[in-house]
């Protein structure tokens, strides 16, 4: 029979933290790419751009993160593709992410006042110019507080991929408490460093918004 | 030859007709003072123009180019047709030269050297040489405007349109930004203005326009016009401004 000390569960869920972080990490880093491209895309006026992002964010927005997963862990297995937990997870939390993203975006890029659409436009500049150097650099100033509050919600949502077998933090602390039967250790544990992770985000979040309501 | 030929131009708002058939021609060096009540269509003309509105009949030829909806080459057209708005939109995020250097680099692909260089010139011009590198920001409303202008300026326009360019200032900085279009008018400049300073559009303009409920109400010399409008409503009009 295995002993697992107080520092044995400690360093192993120190360890699958890593994954959790890493996978937090490459999900917003994709996700804010792919948002990049989906906001361009929602904010061009072009019908039919606009209209396949809508679909998207709908699709992203109105589904749970979980059955997202499944999705692509086991709908792309049926077309005889093997998808491993790890590729699943990147997927789904990409896209999931860059939905959200695109969102909080598009209202940034809305809150940029249209004369300095009118003014831009006037000057010759095309959309993406004008987005790249005149409303980009305005709305992303704003958009600070919002992304990181909601990087958050992406460190949180990483838990889901243990349930299609991906063994990062909240994955690692069901097999420990398999193997050690302390619940309530285990999971405190658990707890307590996804508190540590998202604690630290939200507060940043919460205290650049407040500088920018003062400035205002 | 007309730099800008304005024929039976017709625009709605849904059902709400705001040009009901205008038609204008501007000669190149022309100063064309454009008056009219509140909602009689004056920014909408403007804007169809420089293509930031589009109009549903009639036509706009402006330098060459046909203004007319989606197939309209609005790059090349806005190369050539400045516009400067009533609230200057500047761009808050970059200095003064920046706002005037962006379109020079970006659209014309002119070296970074030689846009900050016209950058000098023409906001020396509108006599802001020394707040080259203040953000709009530091700036009060006259020369925050004068930098709009300067930067429509460094595209070197065939025409200038100019929407109420002095109407969200301090009375007391609306002559700094007067005296620069002055300036430009003397220089030949073509300027299309709309304005709501009376004596400016005698003084300047070679030409005045009453608008009135989406028509040109009555045209000709500004200085003939104010002295004897020959319709009611122009009369009226010239009574409550003048
Ligand atoms: N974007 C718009 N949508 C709907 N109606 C508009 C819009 N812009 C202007 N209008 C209407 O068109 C009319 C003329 O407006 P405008 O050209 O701004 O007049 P002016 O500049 O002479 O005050 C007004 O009745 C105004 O309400
Ligand atoms: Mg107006």
């Amino acid at each position: 029979m295995l002993q697992f000390s107080f520092w044995d569960i400690l360093s192993n869920l120190l360890i699958a933290t890593q994954w959790t972080i890493v996978l937090s990490l490459i999900a917003f880093f994709c996700g804010g790419i792919v948002g990049l491209i989906l906001l361009f895309m929602r904010t061009s006026k072009i019908a039919a751009l606009e209209w396949f992002t809508k679909i998207y964010i709908e699709f992203f927005q109105g589904t749970p993160l979980l059955m997202q997963l499944f999705l692509f862990f086991f709908g792309i297995a049926l077309f005889g593709f093997e998808v491993s937990p790890w590729a699943a997870a990147t997927l789904a939390l990409t896209f999931w992410t860059s939905a959200f993203l695109t969102e909080i975006w598009r209202g940034c890029v809305e809150a940029i006042p249209k004369g300095q659409w009118e003014a831009s436009s006037s000057l010759a500049l095309s959309y993406i110019e004008q987005m790249r150097y005149v409303i980009l650099p305005q709305a992303s100033r704003i958009a600070v507080a919002p992304t990181v509050g909601f990087s958050v919600q992406v460190i949180k949502g990483t838990a889901l991929a243990s349930i299609i077998g991906f063994v990062e933090l909240t994955k690692a602390g069901t097999m420990l408490n398999n193997a050690t039967f302390r619940p309530f250790l285990v999971y405190s544990l658990v707890a307590l460093i996804y508190f540590c992770l998202c604690f630290p985000l939200s507060w940043w979040a919460k205290k650049i918004e407040g500088r920018l309501n003062v400035a205002r | 030859m007309s730099l800008v030929s304005i024929r039976d131009v017709r625009k709605s708002f849904g059902t709400n007709e705001v040009l009901k058939g205008v038609s204008l021609d501007i000669a190149k060096g022309d100063v064309v003072a454009i008056i009219g009540r509140s909602g009689s269509g004056k920014s909408t003309l403007l804007r169809c123009i420089n293509g930031l509105e589009t109009y549903q009949s009639g036509s706009i030829v402006a330098d060459g180019i046909e203004v007319a909806g989606a197939a309209t080459n609005l790059r090349e057209l806005r190369r050539h047709v400045g516009m400067v708005f009533q609230q200057f939109n500047l761009f808050p995020h970059l200095t003064a030269a920046e706002n005037v250097m962006l379109a020079p680099t970006v659209v014309n692909k002119v070296s970074k050297a030689e846009a900050r260089a016209t950058a000098a010139e023409v906001l020396a011009k509108v006599g802001l040489s020394e707040k080259m590198d203040a953000y709009p920001s530091e700036l009060s409303g006259g020369q925050q405007q004068r930098v709009a202008i300067a930067r429509s300026l460094a595209m070197r326009p065939k025409v200038l349109l100019c929407d109420e360019i002095t109407s969200a200032l301090d009375p007391e900085l609306v002559n700094e930004v007067l005296r620069v279009v002055e300036q430009l008018a003397r220089e030949g400049m073509t300027l299309i203005l709309v304005t709501h300073e009376m004596r400016f559009a005698r003084d300047v303009g070679t030409k005045l326009v009453f608008m009135h409920h989406g028509k040109v109400h009555e045209e000709g010399v500004p200085k003939e016009v104010f002295a004897a409008p020959r319709t009611p409503e122009l009369q009226q009009f010239v009574g409550q401004v003048g």
